[in-house]
């Protein structure tokens, strides 16, 4: 049974691959790296500051939309919807988790983009324009938009792993607050309290798989170097910038720069993932 | 309403808590909606743009240079499926084996390490495995391949096998190994001839699954397999890709170009519904005879 | 045959018995007294439940088992379970040739003759002669324990161990695997466990009688059930407990 270890060598392989790839790169600049926002092929100087702050805005502004909506979703699925219901709703939240990432990034530069520029920014500009956030000119594409789609596409992501927790939670604790008196909603509560580090766990994931996410969001992000307060404008982020500049890259030190990028990038994941998994087993395993 | 007054004697509150109840219900659904609205949106987008665009040619022929009409994908069909074809190569032997090994040795330290491994690597972006197959194929070759990009989608394939593997495996039930390991049969070929065979249909589910998500994978090959314009047989070579095909062709300012890659996304979303309408199936049938 | 037994853990212990060459010998006790716990161990089954040891020796012919290959042993040992369990993915005659194809051997021009002696054997022939080739699962619940006896002896094994074979079965289903085992007498050394005493009164030639994991009383069986040694004994086959 070599072939589990194989899995194993592989995780330890990929890292020690990009950590020695990445030497120029680290050499050169240090942990300046990770703090500077100068990012300039022609002058050969490169820090990442930008795109750690794309990727970390836009992952947890995704993860502020998506949990509530999630957690909605997981108890409608698990709590609410009669049986004729859940089956085909569940197989299509399945077909959403399933879609390419480069047809989500497809339909957000032609579909959603056009619709936040039209729709969805003007009236957030006009109503909370004193805010920082919303304020400057309204591209369509951007940070923002980056945000919405990264929430659409980790939304099944989440509510997939939160109805199996709550599945995983014996009906004998909801029918206890029943007996108590409690309303439908109060059993669910409890339930979602009992339920909390495992739906912690998916949320996790789900961030992992928004930090990580790439196609999707090098279309509509705008790729573009820059850190700005408001979310209008457009961004880059670490997944991005890789796609977009790997393959033509010029020197060796620009490869080398944008795998550091991705070392972090897997830094960043690995550890993340850790933690939701381990939370999630948390909470399956006891039941 | 009366009745419950008297008991309880709080008759505001419990209105109160009647109408969170109403309302948090609501809101659950409403976030349903929500939810699958895109999907239906892009679904029925997809369709429509994509439908409309889909002709023999887009099967048939190849890409059209700059400003010239017409073309089709074939070469970006081909590519995709050779592509497939070597990921398959390796991640379904790797992913079976491990789903294998840490269903029917679960309970040991390493088949825990090696499931938690696997779920981390699931988790892995999908550009990181592009680079890592950049790393250790494209940089000795020194150009971009198929096989570079075959490996990469081989890597990513491999956690989605081990996984639907390893929950087939554990609803085979406990008798059958007992009546196999009575028959004097060694543990290894109790696993892969009695246990497997029998989830065998539940584990091709989980090769399509993989398969229809590599297909759709793009990241990885941007700097592996690269893109083609051209028909390209040899796996050293640079190759052409749908979903590549399809990445090019979006961000180009060519209107007859994004009627194309709107054929191409509806063929991909395509074979995404069909594979899982089929692992829908074959798992609830497997579901009944368990039970 | 000489065979002996002892064990330290908590589920049985101090269990001592001889098990005599081509007799049946019955395993009584209330539920939870470790019959199948020492069932399975004798072929080492107990193997497949983590942590779990067998402390003391188990011979056959004298020779420790433990220090030959759990898969010797097995093929020397058969079992029948509780529930029947054919294989759901093979065919009847899939089903009886199972052991000898994983194991290695086909010859293909054996296997008809094979399939045939072990079938009738098992006194399935006559049910199932023109349907050989349809899925086991097809089969009723008493034709399929009796495919996997057939299954089982296809092995050649000395022994065999049937863990309560018949509680999942009809009483019909039940008298036939009886008559098997009476029949077997003669070519195998069965140790049945069981938790009908009219069982095994029926079939076995020896009993033992197990309470919380120790072994009460072992003798020939209608001394058993006539005149037991053990107060225990006596209250357990008169019905007073378990």
């Amino acid at each position: 049974m070599i072939f589990a270890f194989l899995i194993v060598g592989l995780v330890f392989f990929i890292s020690y691959e990009m950590f020695v790839d990445s030497a120029e790169s680290r050499h050169k600049f240090g942990f300046d790296f990770i703090f500077s926002s100068n990012w300039n092929p022609v002058t050969e100087e490169f820090g990442a500051l930008p795109f750690i702050y794309g990727t970390i805005i836009s992952s947890i502004l995704a993860l502020l939309i998506s949990l509530p909506v999630s957690i909605g979703v997981a108890v409608f699925l698990s709590e609410i919807a009669p049986k004729s219901v859940r089956t085909p709703f569940s197989f299509l939240i399945e077909i959403l988790a399933a879609i390419p990432s480069i047809i989500y990034g497809f339909w957000g530069i032609f579909v959603f983009a056009p619709f936040m520029r039209n729709t969805v920014q003007p009236i957030l500009q006009s109503t909370l324009g004193f805010l920082p956030f919303f304020k400057g000119v309204i591209y369509g594409t951007g940070l923002l938009t980056a945000s919405f789609i990264l929430a659409i596409m980790i939304t099944p992501i989440i509510a997939a792993i939160t109805r199996d927790v709550l599945k995983a939670i014996p009906v004998s604790q909801r029918e206890a607050a029943y007996a108590l008196g409690a309303t439908r909603w109060e059993a669910i509560k409890m339930a979602l309290l009992n339920a909390k580090s495992g739906i912690l766990g998916g949320a996790v994931l789900g961030l992992g798989r928004a930090i990580g996410e790439t196609m999707a969001v090098t279309m509509v992000i705008g790729n573009k170097a820059q850190i700005k307060a408001s979310l209008f404008e457009p961004a880059y982020s670490m997944a991005s910038v890789i796609a977009n500049e790997f393959s033509e890259a010029s020197g060796s030190m620009h490869i080398s720069s944008l795998i550091e990028v991705g070392l972090i990038l897997f830094g960043v994941t690995f550890v993340i993932n850790s933690l939701a998994r381990l939370l999630i087993y948390s909470v399956t395993r006891k039941a | 309403m009366t009745g419950i007054e008297t008991i309880s004697g709080r008759p505001k509150n419990l209105t109160r808590r009647k109408l969170v109840n109403k309302i948090m219900i609501s809101l659950c659904v409403v976030a349903g909606i929500i939810t699958i609205l895109p999907l239906l949106y892009i679904f029925f987008y997809t369709t429509k743009s994509g439908l409309t665009s889909l002709n023999l040619d887009f099967f048939t022929q190849l890409p059209k240079p700059v400003g010239e009409e017409g073309g089709g994908m074939a070469n970006a069909i081909v590519g995709s499926l050779v592509l497939i074809a070597l990921g398959s190569v390796i991640g379904i032997p790797v992913g079976i084996l491990a789903g294998i090994y840490v269903s029917e040795y679960s309970g040991s330290i390493i088949s825990t390490i090696v499931k938690f491994t696997t779920d981390v690597l699931s988790g892995i972006p999908s550009i990181i495995i592009g680079i890592f197959a950049y790393g250790i194929i494209v940089l000795p070759m020194k150009r971009f391949s198929a096989i570079a990009g075959g490996f990469a989608l081989g890597i990513i394939m491999i956690p989605t096998i081990t996984k639907i593997t390893e929950e087939m495996l554990k609803l085979v039930p406990q008798t059958l190994r007992e009546a196999s390991l009575a028959l004097g049969v060694s543990r290894w070929k109790t696993s892969l001839f009695v246990v497997v065979k029998t989830a065998s249909s539940g584990i091709i589910t989980g090769v399509l699954l993989a398969i229809a998500r590599a297909a759709g994978e793009t990241a990885p090959l941007l700097f592996t397999s690269f893109g083609n314009s051209f028909w390209q047989t040899s796996i050293d070579e640079p190759m052409a890709a749908l979903p590549l095909q399809i990445f090019a062709y979006a961000i180009s300012p060519y209107d007859d170009w994004h009627r194309q890659a709107w054929a191409g996304a509806f063929v991909l979303i395509l074979l995404v519904f069909v594979v899982n309408l089929i692992v829908r199936y074959v798992t609830r049938n497997k579901f009944g005879t368990s039970q | 045959m000489s065979f002996c037994f002892f064990n330290e853990r908590p589920a049985i212990e101090d269990i001592n018995l001889r098990i005599r060459k081509n007799r049946v010998t019955a395993i009584i006790g209330p539920s939870g007294c470790g019959k199948s716990t020492f069932l399975r161990s004798l072929n080492l089954m107990h193997e497949m439940t983590p942590k779990s040891k067998v402390i003391g020796s188990i011979k056959i012919h004298g020779k420790d088992i433990s220090e030959s290959n759990a898969v010797d042993v097995r093929k020397n040992v058969g079992m029948v379970f509780q529930k029947p369990n054919p294989f759901p993915s093979m065919s009847i005659y899939d089903n009886v040739i199972a052991g000898l194809k994983l194991n290695g051997n086909k010859k293909n021009s054996d296997l008809d003759d094979i399939v045939e002696k072990n079938l009738k054997h098992a006194g399935l022939w006559e049910e199932v002669k023109d349907r050989l080739k349809t899925p086991a699962m097809s089969l009723s619940g008493g034709q399929q324990q009796r495919l996997c006896i057939a299954r089982t002896i296809a092995v050649n094994p000395e022994i065999i161990l049937m863990d309560e074979p018949t509680s999942a079965l009809d009483p019909i289903s039940t008298a036939k695997i009886e008559e098997l085992i009476y029949n077997f007498k003669s070519e195998y050394s069965i140790i049945i466990v069981t938790h009908n005493m009219q069982q095994a009164a029926r079939v076995s030639d020896f009993t033992a009688f197990l309470y919380l994991g120790k072994l009460i009383e072992f003798s020939k069986t209608r001394r058993m059930f006539t005149n037991p040694k053990e107060r225990l004994t006596e209250e357990y086959v008169t019905g007073k407990f378990g």
